[in-house]
């Protein structure tokens, strides 16, 4: 069965070129456009991998990734950054609240889609 | 179905993220120390740049990395922020609408001068090249390494799965893998999440060490890792030696091993299609490495945007909110529209049928209906504060040439319109706020001369009344003069010299085609071409405009306008044989007409409503009906602002669900009808424009105040 991927971005056309990305790679993407909303729709979905923007209003990458470790149906599940340059400081923050891994934006669909099978297998 | 391209979503998007911006900008103007908008502002820039530079939209991100440069120095308290920056600020965000649209028409040279001006003000960067590297030559010759692992107890809780990192290892080149086991404690201590193996992989490839570091990039800080060259040959004796001298696998084994895997391809030399490789992505050489060490990324110019050609294969469904076509809006309305007629025929023949399910069908076809057409109209409404916010730009960069101090207030900026509404409201109140802004407001010292504070103000605000939106534009400026128009109008033949007109008559002329008073035409305004058009647009919405003034106080325009274009409670009323419907928003109430008041009110049509004179229009003789009047004549009360009318007609006959059509070219210059609609038995009704009545019936009012 085709793995879920959840994806988490305040961004719409971030979202959009994600979802073309994985969905055309045969992945069920859902979409969620901030943590507030990713936290809930994580957890009335059984979502393979988490894919979230750091920078987001309301509930941010770090605290959704810390919310979602908090969930027994989340350990385990990777959950990956996307970040920019300029982030390191948080994107350690992220790391040390759960996070799998970070794939730095800009970023073309290929590395997005081989950071997915690093993480989810193929 | 087809998915929209993300590089329009992107379009739209940005467009959303630089009005946030301005809107930023602008608030920060009065509190330039509210960290909020500064992260506001920043956030919008950051997005568009990120998102920017996967679209395709390079100028635009590297434009905007500069200005967010500054701006998060801005956040981080390095630099103040001040006047100057917002207005460099602005101008940049006007660079980037223009990048945005049309990257071709953009003007590089001002790009320019606002990056340097920027530069000035911030110690940013100056733009450089970024020098692309060439992607590394894969090394040839293969190398024989020693990998030894152990990861951190948890690190399958973060979603890393060690077995994925020794698949891709395996990818690699040729593994053997030997698990550490040493560290497993005893079943009764064992924790069944914790990771208590090690594993140590002797591995020959022809890939560099940094292609087996990056395999652990995720969890390269948190965990040991041994990485030793052992063998330059990779020979099978070396080989063997090796592991054999590990005392993990048996000499012989290795050499059986190795011998059958050397009848198929020789060891060292990786034919290429050996190399995991996606044929359909159009791979760059070395995938992992491009995908997770992005600094060195250097963007394969290949990557022309291969997700583009698998639309098909996407389905579109944000949980949040959906982008949608406005015609597929207008359809909906349309079929709505549709069905709401359909079901008042229905109603019809349920209230002469005899059958009781058909009867209880029809009234739950009805409540859907409803209730379907108030969940469709409630799709198309947009709170007005979207029109608002850009008028604060208008504001701002008038004030800014007229050299005029204006402070802009907005108030009930959530007050819902339909959405066709709004987006024609732009133009004309551009327009009223520039007149207000240039003809109202006076310059610093003529205010201060009038006694009042320098800043003048523009107030801005919505209500909504029934089933009407108010909307008026205000300021504390001169006023207008009512003898310069007068003049004006005499001098331009709208107005016999001499003649009596009240004040709003007088003000109406303003809107008349090419009526100016401003003694000096500047650029912005004063070249007669605007209220005319204003007036016309309003119209055309089925609003009306009012003027008011007190001289040295300053003016207030209010248009009213309907909720919606498309569907409206109606009264449906019956004058002679034909069937006509008012707008129940406008109606007030409905009174006997007794023929002895009849009779004794003929000439006068005056109606005594609890004290007040109410005018009232015959109906009858307005439409000149042929058909003998009903004994028992109603009058319908309408109003339209503060004033109000009396209608005259033969019958009430109930409330009906109004779906308006409008009436073709040929009917379009009769003012009294606003449009038509389409009646259950499938005749047709005419709907009153109740504006035109009123101003008609107070008109005849006034005229005859004025005879006597």
């Amino acid at each position: 069965m085709a793995k879920t991927i959840l994806t988490v971005d305040d961004s719409a056309s971030m979202r959009q070129m994600i979802k073309l990305t994985l969905s055309g790679a045969g992945y069920n993407v859902i979409e969620a456009g901030d943590g507030t909303q990713g936290l809930s729709t994580a957890r009335g979905n059984a979502v393979d991998m988490v894919l979230t923007d750091l920078n987001m209003p309301g509930m941010d990458g770090v605290q959704l990734i810390r919310e979602l470790r908090k969930l027994s149906t989340y350990t385990g599940v990777p959950i990956v950054l996307l970040t920019t340059e300029s982030d390191a400081e948080r994107k350690q923050q992220a790391k040390a609240a759960g996070a799998t891994g970070w794939i730095t934006k800009p970023f073309q669909p290929e590395q997005l889609l081989s950071v997915t099978r690093k993480v989810l297998g193929q | 179905m087809n998915v929209a391209d993300p590089k329009e979503i992107f379009q739209q998007e940005a467009q959303d993220l630089l009005v946030q911006l301005e809107n930023a900008l602008l608030d920060l103007e009065h509190t330039p120390h509210d960290s909020a908008l500064v992260d506001t502002a920043f956030r919008a820039l950051h997005t568009i740049k990120g998102s920017g530079s996967m679209f395709g939209f390079e100028a635009v991100a590297a434009f905007t990395h500069h200005v967010e440069t500054a701006f998060d120095k801005v956040r981080q308290g390095t630099v103040q922020l001040n006047r100057e920056l917002i207005m460099i600020g602005l101008r940049a965000r006007d660079h980037m609408r223009q990048l945005i649209e049309d990257p071709d028409a953009a003007d590089i040279a001002d790009g320019e001068a606002i990056l340097a001006a920027l530069s000035r003000v911030v110690a940013v960067d100056q733009p450089q090249v970024t020098v692309v590297s060439p992607p590394l030559a894969p090394v040839v010759s293969t190398v024989t390494w020693r990998v030894r692992m152990r990861f951190p107890r948890d690190v399958m809780a973060t979603g890393t799965n060690p077995l994925l990192l020794l698949d891709e290892l395996r990818d690699l080149g040729e593994a053997h893998v030997t698990a550490l086991t040493d560290d497993i404690p005893l079943l009764e201590e064992l924790d069944p999440t914790a990771c208590h193996i090690g594993w140590e992989i002797v591995l020959s490839t022809s890939q560099p060490a940094t292609a087996i570091e990056d395999v652990f990039l995720f969890v390269r800080d948190d965990m040991s890792l041994d990485i030793e060259r052992v063998d330059d040959s990779a020979s099978v004796g070396g080989l063997s030696d090796i592991l054999a001298s590990l005392g993990e696998v048996g000499a012989e084994a290795v050499l059986t091993a190795l011998a059958d895997k050397a009848e198929q391809e020789p060891v060292g030399e990786f034919p290429a299609d050996a190399i995991p490789a996606q044929p359909e992505m159009n791979m760059p050489a070395q995938p992992e490495k491009a995908a997770i060490v992005p600094a060195k990324a250097s963007a394969p110019a290949t990557a022309d945007a291969p997700h583009q050609k698998r639309e098909g294969s996407a389905k579109a469904s944000a949980n949040s909110s959906v982008r949608v076509p406005a015609e597929r809006l207008n359809e909906l309305m349309d079929r709505v529209g549709e069905l709401v007629i359909a079901q008042s025929r229905l109603r019809q023949i349920a209230a002469n049928s005899n059958d009781q399910q058909v009867k209880s069908v029809a009234e739950e076809v009805e409540r859907l209906v409803l209730e379907l057409r108030d969940t469709t109209m409630g799709i198309r409404m947009v709170p007005i504060g979207s029109l608002f916010g850009r008028f604060r730009r208008v504001v701002h960069d008038l004030s800014q040439d007229l050299g005029k101090q204006v402070e802009l207030t907005m108030e009930g900026e959530e007050t819902e319109l339909d959405k066709t509404v709004i987006e024609q409201l732009n133009d004309p109140l551009v327009h009223l706020i520039r007149n207000a802004i240039d003809h109202g407001l006076e310059d610093p010292t003529g205010r201060a001369a009038a006694g009042k504070s320098q800043m003048g103000r523009i107030d801005l605000s919505a209500r909504h009344a029934g089933t009407e939106v108010l909307i008026s534009i205000k300021d504390d400026g001169r006023g207008l003069s009512r003898e310069r128009i007068r003049a004006r109008a005499e001098e331009r033949g709208l107005l016999a010299p001499g003649a009596v007109v009240s004040d709003s008559e007088l003000f109406q002329i303003l809107f008349q085609p090419g009526f100016s008073t401003a003694a000096q035409v500047t650029s912005l305004s004063g070249r007669g071409v605007g209220m005319d058009v204003v007036k016309r647009t309003i119209e055309g919405l089925r609003g009306t405009i009012d003027l008011s003034s007190v001289a040295g106080q300053g003016s207030e325009v209010t248009l009213r306008l309907p909720l919606t274009l498309a569907i409206i409670d109606g009264l449906l009323v019956r004058v002679g044989h034909g069937s006509y419907v008012l707008p129940l928003g406008a109606v007030e109430e409905c009174v006997e007409l007794s023929e002895e008041e009849d009779a004794r009110s003929r000439g006068r049509s005056f109606l005594n409503i609890r004290g007040e004179l109410v005018p009232f229009l015959r109906l009858r003789e307005l439409f000149g009906a042929k058909t003998p009047p009903d004994r028992f004549q109603k009058i319908v009360v309408v109003s339209s602002g503060d004033l109000k009318v009396g209608l005259v007609v033969d019958q009430v006959i109930g409330d009906h669900q109004t779906v308006i059509k409008s009436l073709s070219k040929l009917h379009a210059d009769i003012e009294m009808f606003s449009g038509a609609t389409i009646l259950g038995n499938g005749g047709v009704a005419l709907i009153l424009d109740i504006a035109h009545l009123v101003a008609f019936g107070q008109a005849k009012e006034e005229q005859l105040r004025i005879a006597q």
